[in-house]
């Protein structure tokens, strides 16, 4: 398989992957009204900043934040550990390995073709974000929305990778559910998903600097809300950036290794 | 007669998931570490917030720990005993075998509803009830016996809720079909129960607590018994949780009478 291969098919997988997108939206509306966590934080720290705020977090603050993280989440996320599994263990991922093109770039394209409709979701929430909260729940310089739009795209990198490694555990263990759901449960405590990482005692946050979770939704949520300037942002951006090389550099890995047991125990 | 032939039903199917769960015993140690992991995450939150603050809408951080409680116990009997079967009915339902269901001899609601349970799953029921003992030693005190008396009354309410907005659910899966990410949506929306329900007062006016204990009962569920423990359930409360649970089970039994008739085979 060639670069050039990859390349000629992915306008049509990105068809492909759109068409299916939009066939199946009333299932994505039910998955989207399944990520409401974000909107119970929400309540619950709207009450508990009511009398005073909270570090630099006021109620507009804890607004703006958890719906930018309800929006992010929709864009920066990734079921292909789920999917790995679910193939594997029906063997309909050999008819995929049959293809001239890796299963990977498929998984990739999907989940890729999906953003046009995850935005129709997003984009509003962002809007009513503003509403509520005014100018302040939004990037006020070009630069920032830059950096935004890169650290969602650093995001999904991280949930994609972060997923095929697990998912390609698979191959090893009969199935990675078990390990998906540990690493969902460091992903909902480390991320910033369920209050903002700032909020921690400095060591735990010491940390979850270290980890990866914090890169997929909380990177890109602090940066839609302007928390920092532009050194920090740089800097948080790197790191997400080395994060995403470190686990696209593991799935690699485990995959490879993986399919060729698959092919071991499938032919 | 008629109940002495369900309990033997009952017996029976409870044994066959029984032995089924027995092959797998190695299960008993994952589902074990998983719901501890979970409790873990329903706790930090609450371990942040209450950081902040020692006292939320009137609850404290025993008090509100209480009602996490609750919130595991509660899932510990929906993974263990409600989920798994009602589940089983979705599959029925998409390949068309609920027809062998329905033309047996017995109640077909009380057949898919006890056709499956997972007993590692009640691993939960332990974590909660570890979480009521530590909330009370935190709170350096102990619940009076007709506090604790409410509250296993208030157990039995709960479970008959959750079972019913499930039967609810299931009975959505007659009109929708693809039925299985309905039960993310209702897992989620049980994410609320987390928290002591006047944590909501502040939304629109109240409006949301409103919904939560009139519309989707979770304020009965999870908030009500860890007052009744605390001894501070007032005792209309207590009746009100009683009618609202029968009153809401007898409606939901209707809605599954009324999809059943209305059913038809897959394959017609």
């Amino acid at each position: 398989m060639s670069a050039r291969t990859v390349l000629r098919a992915f306008p049509t997988l990105l068809r492909v992957g759109f068409a299916e997108a939009v066939a199946y939206r009333a299932e994505m509306l039910i998955w989207v009204l399944s990520t409401t966590m974000p909107l119970v934080n929400m309540v619950l720290w709207m009450a508990v900043s009511r009398e005073a705020p909270v570090g630099r977090f006021g109620e507009a603050d804890f607004i703006s934040y958890f719906l930018a993280t309800f929006a992010v989440r929709q864009l920066a996320t990734s079921w292909a550990a789920w999917l790995i599994n679910w193939e594997v263990k029906q063997g309909t991922l050999a008819m995929r390995l049959l293809r001239p093109i890796s299963p990977l770039w498929t998984y990739a394209v999907e989940s890729i073709a999906a953003f046009p409709m995850r935005l129709l979701v997003a984009v509003p929430v962002v809007l009513l974000s503003v509403a509520l909260v005014g100018e302040k729940a939004v990037p006020q310089h070009a630069w920032q929305w830059g950096f935004f739009v890169l650290s969602v795209i650093g995001g999904w990198a991280v949930a994609f990778l972060a997923n095929v490694a697990i998912g390609a555990l698979c191959f090893f263990l009969e199935s990675s559910q078990k390990v998906l759901e540990v690493w969902l449960v460091l992903f909902f405590v480390c991320s910033g998903y369920m209050y903002p990482v700032e909020l921690l005692p400095p060591t735990l946050r010491a940390i979850i600097d270290w980890l990866p979770f914090r890169y997929q939704i909380g990177v890109p949520v602090e940066m839609l809300t302007g928390a920092y300037g532009w050194q920090e942002s740089l800097r948080l951006l790197a790191a997400q950036w080395a994060w995403v090389a470190v686990l696209g550099g593991l799935a690699a890995v485990t995959w490879k290794q993986g399919v060729r047991r698959f092919a071991a125990f499938g032919g | 007669m008629n109940l002495k032939r369900y309990l033997r039903l009952l017996g029976i199917q409870l044994k066959a998931s029984g032995l089924l769960s027995l092959q797998y015993r190695a299960d008993f140690f994952t589902e074990g570490l998983t719901s501890l992991f979970w409790t873990f995450t329903a706790l930090a939150p609450l371990f942040v917030v209450y950081g902040e603050r020692p006292n939320i809408e009137g609850w404290s951080f025993g008090e509100a720990l209480l009602v996490v409680g609750w919130f595991t116990l509660l899932q510990g009997i929906l993974e263990g005993a409600i989920n798994p079967s009602l589940t089983g009915v979705v599959e029925h339902i998409r390949k068309g075998t609920l027809d062998f269901v329905l033309l047996k001899p017995a109640d077909a609601q009380f057949l898919v509803s006890t056709q499956r349970f997972q007993p590692w799953r009640a691993f939960n029921v332990l974590t909660g009830v570890g979480l009521f003992v530590y909330a009370f030693t935190h709170l350096g005190r102990w619940p009076s016996v007709t506090g604790l008396l409410a509250s296993v009354l208030l157990l039995g309410t709960s479970t008959l809720l959750l079972y019913s907005l499930w039967i609810l659910t299931v009975s959505a899966a007659f009109f929708v079909v693809r039925v299985d990410n309905l039960t993310y949506l209702f897992t989620s929306i049980f994410d609320f129960a987390r928290w002591p329900s006047s944590v909501f007062q502040g939304v629109g006016r109240g409006a949301l607590t409103m919904v939560f204990t009139y519309v989707i009962p979770l304020a009965l569920m999870t908030t009500f018994p860890a007052q009744a423990m605390l001894g501070r359930l007032p005792f209309q409360s207590l009746l009100g949780a009683v009618a609202g649970a029968g009153i809401f089970a007898w409606g939901s039994r209707q809605v599954w009478l009324r999809s059943i008739r209305r059913y038809t085979s897959a394959s017609s």
